[in-house]
């Protein structure tokens, strides 16, 4: 028993972090949510290039393996910069690819970064469903190959997630797809995501509150204030393990109690942040925002928390686990 | 990184569960803050310690098995989840004996470990004054030099166990007039049945004297009672807190079957929708604490050290302990409000946690000076 990063893991978390602190991630979530889709595209290349798919793609599909460990790490820093996409998805519809002819027609490109991809049940939201270039739905039949993007998009809560529904029909690619494996891929992920938001939110919070002044003292030295982000830093830290842990036994219960935990924590943190912000933090051109409707949004996708928590309690059988 | 026990570990595990399963009282223990409790928890301490089981990290000569902190959890997971009784020790094993393994003198050692393994010797923390609480350096309790000793005078309070435990530890202030209060202090050992010490037990919510008044009129404690140097005794005490101490204060073993129970009851009473979240909650949290500990082991074996993040786990631990019991009162409906149960029992000690150890409000306070490195300011 090591529970703990192996340097080579937290190498790479730490150059993912380096290379999206370069990249300016804010305004290319800002042309995102525009519609704007090119500096998000070279942003995700750059992504894939530092094999972030591929951690979701086994070798023989020109991925990494299966490795939801580093996968988890990578999440951990997307979340932390806001990157915009359909990261999740693409990670679902790599989970959902397993069958040996279609792994191999699709996954190549999702690994590489060339495709981005989304998935969703029929009939509801798919995230970035008009920039996709794989667009999965399920219905009763089984998994489809969605023709396009059905009406408008929506915005959501979070400017930068675009919300569409896919056409029905298209190409049945398999009758029997893998949904319970690729929903604990997507939960991994989003967990590890919001866990990311969260850090952020905190370390902008933090350093907000020791610069602004009131009553002539920064007001981080109130005891309000400092309990606050006290309470954020826990339910963060108790989080990561979760994450972490579940990514190790990849079991539902443990990958539904890291989603619920870590969206809690990240969504009290991002309650925490627009408090003590005050008025600045409420406004759309202050970059906190990015983070803040990210939280909220993040909470309620692949799974909300009754529906979290529902899962932790039907995986137990005789009990809690011990080890 | 892995979750994964080796061979050894795992053969570890099945002699703990295979000894607490042909050892652990078939029907609970009375409360240990009783005095009949507290003489069947003894018992329970020397059996324990017949066969090594009591304090399995400390070194063999003293009783122990020598085991690193990954056994320990191990053994912690498998004490709890085979239904064992509290530990009455815990006082002296959690706080007292890193203190001796760090700073005691070998003598000190060979004398007070052993009796402490069994059970025959069961102490009491002596921290708490009237006016000194979280702020413990504000303590006035006074140390004064005598022939071979020192003779010790005032007031401790909150004082754990100390209505049935033999003998305390802490904090005494041996020079009156320092720049800083945390100088001037001196750690001690000494016997509450020595003269000049009167205990008054003090109620706790259940009317259970869990704490007790110490009265201390020129009590005398020999020089070899001393821990470290005189004078030194804030940076002993302080020394050996936060460290190991932040892992093993309260282990989630405790939790993981607290909430295993709390599981099952849950099924038993029919497997309430509208408590089902917080029931969920409970699990996830032991198995967050867990997992946090694990993390937090495997930095300590890698020879990290343990200092601020302790206050985590302490606010961490204290809040889920309550409301895992709340939960747990609100299953069992009517019942729920007798005193007489285990989950009862359970619920007015969870109670005290927020509150012991240093206040919660103080370790939110740690954490954002110390960890989040905000500034410091008026309370």
């Amino acid at each position: 028993m090591r529970f703990l990063l192996d340097p080579e893991q937290r190498a790479f978390a730490d150059s993912l972090n380096a290379m999206l602190t370069a990249a300016d991630t804010p305004s290319a979530v800002r042309s995102w949510s525009r519609g704007e889709h090119a500096r998000g595209r070279a942003l995700w290349r750059r992504v894939a290039g530092a094999g972030v798919f591929a951690l979701a793609v086994p070798e023989a599909y020109e991925g990494l393996g299966l490795r939801p460990i580093e996968l988890a790490v990578a999440f951990v820093e997307l979340g932390r910069h806001a990157v915009p996409g359909p990261l999740v998805e693409t990670v679902a519809a790599a989970a959902l690819l397993t069958e040996p002819g279609l792994a191999k027609r699709l996954l190549p490109a999702l690994a590489s970064g060339e495709a981005l991809a989304t998935a969703a049940p029929a009939g509801s939201y798919a995230l970035d469903g008009d920039v996709a270039t794989t667009r999965l739905s399920w219905d009763g039949d089984g998994l489809r190959l969605a023709p396009g993007p059905d009406g408008p998009v929506r915005a959501s809560l979070d400017p930068a997630r675009r919300l569409t529904r896919l056409l029905p029909g298209g190409e049945l690619l398999t009758a029997e797809p893998p949904l319970a494996h690729a929903l604990t891929w997507a939960r991994l992920a989003t967990a590890a995501q919001a866990l990311g938001v969260g850090l952020a939110l905190l370390d902008r919070t933090v350093e907000y509150v020791g610069q602004r002044t009131q009553f002539g003292v920064p007001i981080g030295s109130f005891q309000a204030v400092k309990h606050q982000l006290a309470d954020a830093k826990i339910a963060l830290e108790f989080a990561r393990p979760l994450v972490l842990g579940a990514a190790l036994t990849m079991t539902e219960a443990d990958v539904a109690a890291a989603k619920v935990t870590a969206c809690e924590a990240a969504y009290r943190t991002a309650r925490t942040a627009l408090q003590l912000h005050g008025a600045i933090g409420y406004t759309a051109e202050y970059d906190l925002s990015l983070w803040l409707t990210k939280a909220r949004a993040l909470r309620g996708t692949w799974g909300g928390p009754g529906e979290c928590r529902a899962a932790v309690l039907d995986g137990l059988s005789g009990g809690a686990r011990r080890s | 990184m892995d979750l994964d026990f080796t061979p050894g570990q795992e053969a570890f595990r099945a002699e703990a569960r295979a000894w607490l399963r042909a050892h652990v009282p078939a029907s609970p223990l009375p409360s240990l803050e009783t005095e009949e409790g507290f003489a069947a928890h003894r018992v329970w301490e020397a059996q324990l310690a017949a066969d090594r089981w009591s304090v399995v990290s400390w070194p063999e000569e003293y009783g122990g098995r020598g085991v690193d902190l990954v056994r320990w959890l191990v053994f912690e997971e498998e004490y709890y989840a085979a239904g064992a009784p509290g530990r009455v020790g815990q006082n002296g094993i959690n706080l007292l004996a890193p203190t001796l393994f760090d700073h005691g003198t070998r003598e000190q050692r060979a004398r007070v470990l052993p009796e402490m393994a069994t059970g025959e010797v069961v102490w009491a923390q002596a921290w708490s004054e009237p006016e000194a609480g979280s702020d413990l350096a504000s303590l006035t309790s006074r140390a004064v030099r005598t022939d071979g000793g020192w003779l010790l005078s005032g007031q401790k309070t909150w004082s754990s166990r100390a209505a049935f435990a033999d003998r305390a530890f802490g904090l005494f202030r041996s020079e009156p007039d320092t720049p800083r209060p945390q100088q001037g202090l001196t750690y001690l050992m000494f016997d509450l049945r020595a003269p000049g010490v009167t205990v008054r037990p003090i109620g706790r919510l259940d009317g259970r004297p869990a704490f007790a008044e110490l009265f201390l009129d020129e009590v005398f404690v020999p020089d070899e009672d001393v821990i470290g140097e005189p004078g030194q005794g804030w940076r002993v005490a302080m020394s050996t807190a936060g460290n190991e101490r932040g892992l093993t204060l309260r282990s989630p073993g405790r939790f993981l079957a607290a909430a295993d129970r709390l599981l099952n009851l849950w099924r038993e009473q029919g497997s309430s929708e509208a408590l089902r979240d917080r029931v969920a909650d409970a699990v996830i949290g032991a198995r967050a604490y867990q997992l946090f500990t694990y993390a937090n082991a495997s930095r300590f074996l890698d020879g990290e050290s343990i200092g601020p993040e302790s206050s985590l786990n302490k606010v961490f631990w204290s809040e889920y302990d309550i409301a895992l019991h709340e939960t747990a009162l609100e299953l069992l409906g009517e019942d729920g409000e007798l005193a007489d149960t285990d989950w009862a029992e359970g619920y007015v000690f969870s109670l005290a946690g927020p509150i012991y150890a240093g206040t919660n409000e103080i370790q939110r306070d740690i954490i954002a000076e110390r960890l989040l490195g905000l500034p410091k300011g008026r309370r």
